[in-house]
C-alpha cells in the first residue's frame, strides 16, 4: 500500500433492516474512501444513514439490520466484512476508534475515567496495567484535561460535558489507532464548547496523521474541519467532492436546499427552505428519494435511483441533471 | 409602555447535598431585567444553564420566580391570582422545544387545538370547530388531518400543531422555547418561516430562547446574552453582532460554525479571569448594554 492509496476504501455497502413483510436499505449502495491524514465529513440528517454506515463499516450493526453486500478494504486487508469477528475485535478500539455523539452515556459511571482509558490498552494487550494507567494520564493531558493526574481518578459525572468528550477522544486514541470514527461529537454541547472539541480533533489527527471520518448534521461544522464532504439523504450518497467545491458550487438541489436555509445571510427576510419532509426510508419513492420535494426534477427523476454521475475533477453527485446526455441538451 | 417587562427578576432552586448538609442555593437567574416591546422578536441566547429557559418560564409563572417584577401591559403577573393569571395566558403562550413530548399522545390533532378554547370557554362547539379548522390553515396544515394522533404526523408538522394551539387564544405575546432545535436542519427553515409570517400577520410579539445564534441573528430585532444566570449584554442585533462589548459575547459569537470553508472565524476563547462577572449593565452607547467596566 503506498502513501497515495486510501487506508479506507469502502464500495457499494448495502445495510438493510428485515421488519416483518418489508426490508429497508438504510445504507444503500454506499461507497466512500479516506486517506491518512484526511477528514471527511458524512453529512445527513437524522435517518439519512450516516450513523448506520459507520457502524456497517465498524461490522456494529444490530439485528434486525445486517450488512448484506459491498466491501470494505481498509489499511491492507481487502474487505472487513469478510473478517472473523475475533478478527475484526483486534481492529476496533485498536485500529479504527469510534467517537460517540453522547459523552454522558458513552462512559461507565461505576469506573474511574483514568481506568476506563486503560482498560483499552488491557483489552488490546498494549501496555500492562502499570504502564497503561501511566499512559491514560498522559492521555488525557493529551486533549488538555487540566491536572491530568487528579482527574483521572475523578468518576464521569465529576466532569462537564465538554470533558467527558475529552475523555472519550483520550479513550479512542488510547491504542494509537490509524483512523477515528466521530459521530456527531459536539451536538449535545454548548458552542464554544463545540468549537473547542472540533480544534481538539483536528490537532490530533494532525499530529497522530490519524484518518477521520466526521460525521454531523451541521454544514457549519463541516466547512471548518474537513477536507471532502460526502452528503446522504435516504440512506444514500447524493453529493461527494471537495470542501470548498461543494460549499461554492452545489451540485445536488438537496445540497443547494441546505446550503441556502442557513439562516444569517439576510436577516429579517424569510429563509430559503426545502419543501416537504424527509422520507420514510420505508417507503421510498421509485426514483430519486429527493424527487417529490425536487424544485428541479424532470421526468426522468421518478423513474429510476439515478447513478453516480461525475460533476468535475473528484466530484460526483446522484443526480440526473448532471447525467452528461442531459448537460449537453 | 411595553408590553412585557422584566425587572430584577431571581429564581434561586434549592439543591439538597445530602442528609446531613446544609442544602445549597443557586441562582438559575440573577437579576434579569428586559422589556419586549409589542410585535417585536426579543432573543435571549446563552449556553445551557445560562437560565434562559428558567427565565422564560418565570415570566408565564409556570415557574415561580424567587423575587423581582413581571409586567403585562403594565400590570403586574405576579400579583395575579389564579383568575387573573388564567386570563392572562391567553394573552401569553409558550411554544416548546420537544414537539414529540409537548403534545398529548392519546389526543386527536382537533382536541389538542381545541382545548385552550374549551378550558377559557370560548365559543359554541361548532365556533370552536371553526376556529380549529381556522388555526390549521393558519399553520399550514391540512385540515382533513385533523382526526388523526401526533405519531402521524412528521417533527415539522407536529411544531406547527404546537404553534396552532398556541395561537388558539389569540395571544399578543409567545414564549419561543427552542422552537426548532429538536427538528431537521431542512425542516427548520420552514418552521421558522410560519413564525416569522405568523408575526407580520398577528402583530404578534416573541420571546425568542434559542442557542443557535445563527438563526437568532436571522430573526431578532434585539438580542439579550445571558451567562451564569446573568444578561451580560443587551443590544440591537445587528448592533450586538457587529460589535460585541462583552468578553464572553465575543467569545460565543467567534465559536459559531461559519457554513464557509474561505472565511472561517478567529475564535476568540474566554479567559474568565478577565471579565469581572459582576460587573452592573451599563448602556455603552444608545440601546446597548454591556456588563462591562
Amino acid at each position: 500500500m503506498s502513501a497515495a492509496d486510501p487506508l479506507l476504501n469502502v464500495e457499494n455497502l448495502v445495510t438493510t433492516f428485515r421488519t416483518p413483510g418489508t426490508e429497508v436499505r438504510a445504507v444503500d449502495n454506499v461507497s466512500l474512501h479516506l486517506r491518512r491524514g484526511e477528514t471527511l465529513g458524512l453529512v445527513g440528517e437524522s435517518g439519512s444513514g450516516k450513523s448506520m454506515t459507520a457502524m456497517s463499516i465498524l461490522r456494529l450493526v444490530q439485528p434486525p439490520g445486517k450488512t448484506q453486500a459491498g466491501r470494505v478494504a481498509f489499511n491492507g486487508r481487502p474487505n472487513l466484512l469478510e473478517l472473523s469477528e475475533r478478527e475484526m475485535r483486534n481492529i476496533r478500539g485498536a485500529e479504527i476508534a469510534l467517537i460517540f455523539q453522547e459523552p454522558m452515556t458513552a462512559l461507565n459511571p461505576v469506573f474511574t475515567i483514568g481506568d476506563q482509558i486503560a482498560e483499552a490498552m488491557l483489552v488490546h494487550r498494549q501496555a500492562p496495567r502499570a504502564a497503561a494507567r501511566d499512559r491514560a494520564v498522559e492521555l488525557l493531558e493529551a486533549v488538555r484535561i487540566p491536572s491530568a493526574v487528579k482527574r483521572a481518578r475523578d468518576y464521569p459525572h465529576q466532569l462537564s460535558g465538554g470533558m467527558r468528550q475529552r475523555v472519550l477522544i483520550a479513550m479512542a486514541l488510547a491504542c494509537q489507532p490509524l483512523m477515528l470514527i466521530a459521530d456527531e461529537p459536539t451536538t449535545a454541547l454548548d458552542v464554544t464548547i463545540q468549537a473547542e472539541i472540533l480544534d481538539l480533533l483536528r490537532e490530533m489527527k494532525e499530529k497522530l496523521d490519524l484518518a477521520l471520518l466526521l460525521i454531523t448534521h451541521d454544514l457549519g461544522v463541516v466547512a471548518g474541519h474537513v477536507d471532502r464532504v460526502a452528503v446522504m439523504y435516504a440512506g444514500r450518497i447524493v453529493e461527494e467532492g471537495p470542501v470548498r467545491r461543494i460549499f461554492s458550487d452545489p451540485a445536488h438541489p438537496y445540497t443547494r436546499g441546505l446550503l441556502a436555509s442557513i439562516p444569517g445571510r439576510a436577516p429579517g427576510k424569510r429563509l430559503a427552505s426545502i419543501e416537504g419532509a424527509v422520507p420514510n426510508i420505508a417507503h421510498l419513492p421509485p426514483g430519486c428519494a429527493f424527487e417529490p420535494r425536487c424544485a428541479f426534477r424532470f421526468d426522468r427523476c421518478p423513474t429510476a435511483p439515478p447513478p453516480m454521475f461525475p460533476v468535475e475533477q473528484d466530484r460526483s453527485t446522484r443526480c440526473y441533471l448532471f447525467d452528461p446526455e442531459v448537460r449537453r441538451s | 409602555m411595553p408590553l412585557v417587562e422584566v425587572r430584577h427578576l431571581v429564581k434561586e432552586f434549592t439543591r439538597a447535598d445530602g442528609m446531613l448538609r446544609r442544602p445549597s442555593v443557586v441562582r438559575a437567574v440573577n437579576d434579569v431585567s428586559f422589556v419586549v416591546e409589542e410585535g417585536e422578536t426579543f432573543g435571549l441566547v446563552g449556553e445551557s444553564g445560562s437560565g434562559k429557559t428558567t427565565t422564560g418560564r418565570c415570566i408565564l409563572r409556570l415557574i415561580e420566580p424567587t423575587s423581582g417584577e413581571v409586567r403585562f401591559r403594565g400590570q403586574d403577573v405576579l400579583s395575579f391570582s389564579g383568575e387573573q393569571m388564567r386570563l392572562a395566558r391567553r394573552e401569553m403562550q409558550i411554544v416548546f422545544q420537544d414537539p414529540y413530548s409537548s403534545l398529548n399522545p392519546r389526543m386527536r390533532v382537533r382536541q389538542i387545538v381545541e382545548e385552550p378554547l374549551i378550558i377559557h370557554k370560548i365559543g359554541t362547539r361548532s365556533e370552536r370547530g371553526d376556529r380549529v379548522v381556522e388555526l390549521m390553515r393558519l399553520v399550514g396544515l391540512d385540515p382533513g388531518q385533523l382526526d388523526r394522533y401526533p405519531h402521524q404526523f412528521s417533527g415539522g408538522q407536529r411544531q406547527r400543531i404546537g404553534v396552532a394551539r398556541a395561537l388558539a387564544l389569540n395571544p399578543s405575546f409567545i414564549i419561543a422555547d427552542e422552537p426548532v432545535s429538536a427538528l431537521d436542519v431542512s425542516i427548520q427553515a420552514q418552521v421558522v418561516n410560519l413564525l416569522m409570517d405568523l408575526q407580520s400577520q398577528l402583530k404578534l410579539a416573541y420571546l425568542f430562547i434559542a442557542h443557535d445564534l445563527r438563526l437568532v441573528e436571522h430573526i431578532c430585532r434585539r438580542t439579550a446574552v445571558m451567562y451564569l444566570g446573568r444578561i451580560v449584554e443587551l443590544a440591537d442585533t445587528a448592533q450586538l453582532f457587529g460589535n460585541p462589548q462583552h468578553a464572553y459575547t465575543r467569545a460565543l459569537l467567534s465559536a459559531i460554525p461559519i457554513p464557509d470553508p474561505d472565511n472561517q472565524p478567529v475564535r476568540i476563547p474566554l479567559n474568565a479571569k478577565d471579565v469581572d462577572f459582576q460587573a452592573p449593565l451599563r448602556e455603552v452607547a444608545t440601546g446597548h448594554w454591556a456588563a462591562v467596566d
